[in-house]
């Protein structure tokens, strides 16, 4: 087993390939059994957000078990899980689904999926999809001030917080540090995003009939509506990869924007209000 | 070769997102705004420049682009695997009901905005 381990950290990239083949095979065909055809990409982005949540359980696990010292880091699925040699150090066995399912692999393909896009289609939404990005923020944040003030959080700056981390899970934190929020507030902004995140995944392919998310032009109020980068790449495979360059391109600004708006407008016009 | 469409992807890319750098340190943020969306412009600008040249890309150099686009769902997938998916829902109620409430509201508010402000 310890010989298997050391191979499979040692060829990570490849190993990745091998689960990711694995988890992929397994959704299309859970989608041909249920005579789903298209949601193929959804079913398989679901699997892999159970072995997410299973592999977050284990490292948790591993983390209380072995201490911090061994395991560093518990926030990223599968990846995170370790395999514990008897000589007590800890190999990453699934480290490749970091590298291919990480930010540069991530935006590498995004940006090779523009080529074919037409430009008209483009210009045709650009405003349309600037007001998304604005709106999207607006919503973003309510939401997280909401909910955050029905379930007893009071301080401004809290909210403003919980509010930011429901744009997207990088927003929060800069907001939260720049008012002094404790951390286990900024840690419930983060939390905030990934659902986002997830559940944008799994509601965008259930919705899209219904709110006609089918041609560029509303890929494009998607992606600004949305912003969350891993949600709208998720949300639109799941629904049509022909989309995914149109959102992609619109929610690139979200994050940017939101830092740039959240903690300086939108804090203290909250504050101004509560206080 | 199929490797110049990775390499003509990487240096748009790298344009791109260098642009993004420049313009977050500009507005004090110290962070990339924009940059995939400025490699995605570059790209389809480089793409009407071809065309109003009559030319077109070697067809191994083509294979190579779409052969990354290819790579786009499994990258989605292992990406998903690498979601901080238990934290997310062991933090109560509170990121749980709020991410969910601003996806409805949002996937709502996608009909109203495509009526109002896309030109017909």
């Amino acid at each position: 087993m310890e010989i298997f381990a050391k191979m499979a950290a040692s060829y990570g990239l490849v190993g990745s390939f091998i689960l990711v083949t694995v988890v992929m095979l397994a959704g299309y065909s859970l989608a041909n059994l249920l005579h789903q055809k298209r949601m193929g990409a959804a079913f398989s982005i679901l699997l892999a957000l159970v072995v997410a949540w299973i592999g977050g359980m284990i490292s948790h696990g591993q983390q209380a078990a072995y201490g911090a010292e061994l395991i560093t880091s518990v926030t990223h699925g599968i990846t995170d899980v370790k395999f514990i040699t008897q000589s007590g150090s800890a190999l990453a066995v699934f480290g490749g689904i970091g590298v291919l399912g990480g930010g540069m692999m991530r935006d590498y393909t995004i940006i090779s999926t523009a080529w074919g896009v037409k430009g008209e289609n483009i210009v045709k939404a650009g405003a349309a999809g600037f007001i998304a990005l604005i709106l999207g923020l607006l919503i973003s944040y309510l939401s997280g001030v909401g909910i955050g003030y029905a379930f007893g959080y009071r301080d401004p700056y809290e909210l403003a917080t919980i509010g930011a981390g429901v744009q997207t899970f990088v927003v929060g934190p800069v907001t939260g540090t720049a008012f002094g929020v404790g951390s286990d507030v900024i840690a419930l902004s983060i939390a905030a995003g990934v659902v986002k995140s997830v559940v944008v995944m799994i509601l965008a392919p259930l919705l899209a009939n219904k709110i006609g998310l089918k041609d560029p032009s509303s890929a494009m109020i998607f992606g600004g509506l949305m912003g969350t980068t891993s949600g709208v790449a998720g949300g639109l495979a799941a629904v049509d990869a022909a989309l995914v360059p149109y959102g992609a391109m619109v929610a690139t600004f979200y994050t940017g924007l939101g830092c740039l708006l959240t903690p300086t407008v939108l804090a203290n016009v909250t504050a101004a209000i509560i206080h | 070769m199929g490797v110049y469409g990775f390499g003509l992807i990487g240096a748009f890319m790298f344009a791109g997102c260098l642009l993004g750098n420049l313009l977050g340190n500009a507005l004090g943020l110290g962070s990339d705004v924009g940059g995939v969306g400025f490699s995605m412009v570059f790209l389809i600008l480089f793409q009407i420049w071809l065309e109003k040249k009559g030319k077109t890309l070697n067809k191994a150099t083509e294979g190579g682009i779409q052969f990354l686009s290819g790579l786009y769902i499994p990258v989605v997938v292992a990406m998903s695997m690498n979601q901080d998916v238990f934290s997310a829902l062991a933090h109560g109620l509170v990121p749980v009901l709020s991410g969910a409430l601003a996806v409805v509201i949002s996937l709502l508010a996608i009909p109203l905005i495509h009526r109002l402000f896309v030109k017909k």
